[in-house]
C-alpha cells in the first residue's frame, strides 16, 4: 500500500515510442505539419494494437539504482486519436500486480480518465488527471514523454533537414502550463522515429535529453526497442527497455475495463510470463 | 505454561524476522541472477514481506498496555496460473508482543476461472471491496479490522477477509457482481481487548476490563450474507447499485440480558456514482440501512435504521500533491422512537456529521511520501488524525513512522471514546 500510493498519483501511462512506419521514399523535404504528424504515429501509434515488457532501470546521481518492470497492452480508438491502455506491474514486489488503465483522449481540453487497481485492497481507485508533466513513477521520464504530448499544444517549425535527420524546434502556446521553453525533436528522415529530444529551459538552457538508443523493425514497424532519458539538472537518468514488443495482437476495444484492469486477460498473462524469462 | 510456551515461540518468531530480514536482504542483492532463475523455473510466483513494526500510547490508558502493537510479521504470497484457472494463496505468521502469542492470519486462499466470456467466478478466501468512499464505506459491506487500522498497521489490513463466492457477469448493457458469504463474516471489531472504548452498560470507558463478548450468528448457510453489485460505465460515469442482506457488522445492539453484543440483521440499499468533475474526481454515494429487527426503532438494544449519504472530491491541487475532500451524514430514522426507550446515559444525535480531508504530497523522486488523513465530526465534535511518512530506502526497503490520533469533547463519541488510545508507530518492511 505504501509505494502503492506513490504511483496512484503518477498517473496513467502510454506507449513511449512504439514504433516507426515503413520507410517512407521522400524526395523532399516535406513541409513540418507533415513531419510531425509522421512522427506522432509512428512513435504511439504503430499498428491497430500492441503489447510489451517494459524495464526501467533508474539512476540517481549518486549512481543508485531503482528498477521497475511492466507489462502493456495499448489498443487505438483511432488513429492518431484516443487510445486505451493497461499497465500491470511485475517489480518492485510492492507494487507487483498492481495496474493502471487508461483512456486516453487526443483532445488537449479533455483530460485523460485514469483507473488503478490496488490488489492487496482490491480496490479499484479512480485518479484524477494531474500536472502531466510529473514523474513517470518516480522515474525521469514524465507522464507527458510516455502518453505523447499532442501536437496542439506546440507550434513547429523545421530548423535543419541534415542527411539523416529532420530537427524541429516545439514551441509552446502556453508557456507557463510547463517547465521548458522550447524542444528539438531530431527525426530520422527514412524511418520518422524520433531519435533524440532536447529540451531547454526558461534560460535557453539545454537540461534534458532522451534519446532513442536502439531501433528495430518489429513486423515492419521500426520499434525503439531502447531509451534513455538524461537529466542535466538533476544528474539522474532513467533507461527504458521494451522486450516482446508485438502488434496487431488482436485486443477488443471493449476489454479496457475494471474487469481486465484487476486481472489481466489469460492469453496477456501467458505473454508477460514468457517476457520474464 | 502454555503462556510461558506461547512467551517462546513468540520470541522465537521475533528473532527469526530480526535475522532473516538483513540475509534475505543479502542475499538476494548477491545471487539475484541465481535465485530469479531458481524462481523462474518453479510454477509458483514467490512472493512476500518481512516486517516489523512497533508502536506506543502517547498517554495512559487505564485499560490498555502502554505498547500498542509491537509485531513481526512475515506475509507470503504463492500464485500459480493454470489453462482452467488462477490459484493464490496469501498469509501472514505474526508474532505479536502485545498479546503475547504468534498467530497465523490467512489472508487470501482463493482459485479464480473465466468460465465464460461473460463470467468470472472467485472462491475461498478473498478480500472484497466496492464503493467509492475513501476510508468511508456505505455499500462495502464487507469485513473491516478496525483494531488493526486504530493501532497503525499498513492500510491493507483494514480489509479483513471474506470466505465467500463471488460470480461476475458482463453484460452489454450492464454488469452484475454478486458476493456470497456462506457464513456471517463479522468486522474485527474494537473488543477492547487493545484499545479502550466508550461501554454504554458501564456509563464510562473500558478495555481490557470489560472486553465485548458477542452472540455471532455463525451457522453456515443460515447465517449467510449476500452482497450484490450492479455497475454500468457510462461515458466513463461508473453508475453502480448495491443490495446486501446479512447483519450489521460490528456489534450493533445486546441481547436482552444486556451480557452479550450483538449483530442484529441488516439489510442494505444503494447506489453510487463516480467521474470527472473539472480537473478531478467526484463521488456520491447513498445507502438506506434496514435495520431489520427493529423496524420501528422502538427497541433500544438494536440499532436505529438509517439513511448514510456521501460526497466527495479528489484533484491534484500542486505537482505530486493530492487533496481529497468529503461529507458524510448517518441519519437515525426512527430517533424519536430511539430517544423515548433509551434506559440511560447520553444519547447519540440524530444525525452525524463526518467531514474528511486527505493530503498527500511526493518528494524525492516519488521515494518520500508524507500523508495526512483527518476525520473531523463538526456533530460528535470529535477529531481522528492519520499522518503517515514513507521513505522507500530501496526497491525493497521501505521505513514507515506515522500515528493515530483520537480527541473529542465528549467521551462516548465514534472517535472521542479512543482517546486514550493515541499512539505513535514505526515500521521497516522488506518486500521480495
Amino acid at each position: 500500500m505504501k509505494s502503492v500510493r506513490k504511483i496512484a498519483f503518477v498517473l496513467g501511462f502510454s506507449l513511449p515510442l512504439f514504433a516507426a512506419e515503413k520507410p517512407g521514399s521522400t524526395e523532399q523535404a516535406p513541409n513540418v505539419q507533415t513531419i510531425v504528424n509522421k512522427a506522432n504515429i509512428v512513435a504511439y501509434y504503430q499498428g491497430e494494437d500492441g503489447k510489451a515488457n517494459v524495464k526501467m532501470t533508474i539512476t540517481s546521481k549518486q549512481g543508485q539504482k531503482r528498477e521497475r518492470e511492466f507489462n502493456i497492452l495499448r489498443k487505438d480508438v483511432t488513429n492518431g486519436g484516443d487510445q486505451n491502455y493497461f499497465v500491470y506491474f511485475q517489480k518492485p514486489p510492492d507494487v507487483r500486480k498492481m495496474a493502471y488503465m487508461v483512456h486516453k483522449h487526443a483532445d488537449p481540453a479533455k483530460d485523460d480518465d485514469r483507473w488503478l487497481y490496488l490488489p492487496a485492497l482490491s480496490l479499484v481507485k479512480r485518479i484524477a488527471a494531474g500536472d502531466k508533466r510529473t514523474s513517470f513513477v518516480g522515474s525521469d521520464f514524465l507522464y507527458e514523454d510516455v502518453s505523447g504530448r499532442s501536437l496542439e499544444e506546440d507550434t513547429h517549425e523545421l530548423i535543419e533537414t541534415t542527411d539523416q535527420m529532420f530537427v524541429v524546434k516545439n514551441v509552446p502556446k502556453q508557456p507557463d502550463t510547463v517547465e521548458f521553453n522550447y524542444y528539438n525533436v531530431s527525426i530520422d528522415r527514412k524511418t520518422y522515429v524520433p531519435m533524440k529530444m532536447e529540451f531547454y529551459d526558461k534560460d535557453d538552457k539545454l537540461y534534458r535529453v532522451i534519446e532513442s538508443k536502439k531501433v528495430e523493425k518489429i513486423q515492419d514497424f521500426y520499434t525503439v526497442v531502447q531509451s534513455v532519458v538524461s537529466n542535466l539538472k538533476t544528474g539522474g537518468k532513467t533507461e527504458m527497455e521494451f522486450g516482446d514488443v508485438k502488434y496487431n495482437i488482436g485486443l477488443d476495444d471493449s476489454m479496457f475495463t475494471e474487469r481486465y484492469l484487476q486481472r489481466p486477460p489469460r492469453e496477456a498473462m501467458r505473454w508477460f510470463a514468457s517476457g520474464l524469462q | 505454561m502454555v503462556r510461558f510456551r506461547i512467551t517462546i515461540a513468540l520470541a522465537i518468531i521475533w528473532f527469526a524476522t530480526w535475522t532473516a530480514m538483513p540475509l534475505v536482504a543479502a542475499a538476494s542483492d548477491e545471487n539475484a541472477g541465481a535465485e530469479e532463475s531458481f524462481f523462474s523455473k518453479l510454477p509458483i510466483e514467490t512472493h512476500g514481506f518481512y516486517e516489523v513494526r512497533g508502536g506506543y500510547r502517547l498517554q495512559e490508558d487505564k485499560y490498555e498496555k502502554d505498547m500498542s502493537i509491537m509485531e513481526g510479521r512475515f506475509q507470503f504470497d504463492l500464485f500459480s496460473y493454470f489453462d482452467w484457472g488462477d490459484v493464490k494463496v496469501k498469509g501472514d505468521l505474526l508474532g505479536d508482543m502485545v498479546t503475547e502469542e504468534g498467530d497465523f492470519d490467512l489472508r487470501e486462499a482463493n482459485i479464480f476461472t473465466r468460465p465464460t466470456d461473460f463470467m468470472d467466478v472467485k472462491v475461498g478466501r478473498q478480500i472484497l471491496t466496492w464503493g467509492t468512499g475513501d476510508l468511508i464505506f456505505i455499500n462495502d459491506l464487507f469485513p473491516k479490522d478496525w483494531q488493526s487500522f486504530f493501532i497503525g498497521r499498513d492500510t491493507e489490513y483494514l480489509k479483513a477477509p471474506s470466505d465467500a463466492a463471488k460470480v461476475s457477469l458482463f453484460g452489454d448493457w450492464a454488469n452484475l457482481d454478486i458476493a456470497y458469504t456462506p457464513r456471517f463474516d463479522p468486522d474485527r471489531y474494537i473488543s477492547g481487548q487493545r484499545i479502550s472504548y466508550w461501554n454504554s452498560n458501564l456509563d464510562r470507558i473500558a478495555g481490557q476490563d470489560a472486553i465485548v463478548h458477542t452472540d455471532k450468528p455463525d451457522e453456515w448457510f443460515r447465517d449467510s450474507e449476500i452482497a450484490a453489485r450492479l455497475y454500468k460505465n457510462i461515458d466513463n460515469y461508473e453508475l453502480a447499485f448495491y443490495g446486501y442482506r446479512g447483519y450489521w457488522k460490528s456489534p450493533s445492539g445486546q441481547n436482552v440480558a444486556m451480557t452479550r453484543a450483538i449483530f442484529p440483521d441488516l439489510n442494505v440499499y444503494g447506489a453510487s456514482l463516480r467521474g470527472s468533475v473539472g480537473k478531478g474526481i467526484g463521488n456520491a454515494e447513498i445507502g438506506y440501512y434496514e435495520s431489520a429487527d427493529d423496524t420501528s426503532g422502538r427497541n433500544p438494544l438494536i440499532n436505529n435504521s438509517e439513511m448514510r449519504y456521501l460526497i466527495g472530491y479528489t484533484r491534484e491541487i500542486a505537482k505530486d500533491f493530492t487533496m481529497g475532500l468529503q461529507y458524510y451524514i448517518e441519519q437515525m430514522l426512527d430517533y424519536g422512537p430511539y430517544k423515548r426507550n433509551l434506559p440511560s446515559g447520553p444519547a447519540r444525535d440524530m444525525d452525524r456529521h463526518l467531514t474528511t480531508l486527505r493530503l498527500t504530497r511526493l518528494l524525492m523522486n516519488q521515494n518520500l511520501r508524507i500523508s495526512l488523513f483527518t476525520y473531523y465530526s463538526p456533530t460528535d465534535k470529535d477529531v481522528y488524525m492519520r499522518p503517515n511518512v514513507n521513505y522507500k530506502v530501496s526497491d525493497n526497503m521501505a521505513v514507515e513512522v506515522g500515528s493515530n490520533i483520537f480527541f473529542g469533547d465528549y467521551p462516548n463519541t465514534f472517535f472521542g471514546q479512543f482517546r486514550d488510545n493515541t499512539n505513535i508507530y514505526a515500521s521497516l518492511r522488506y518486500s521480495f
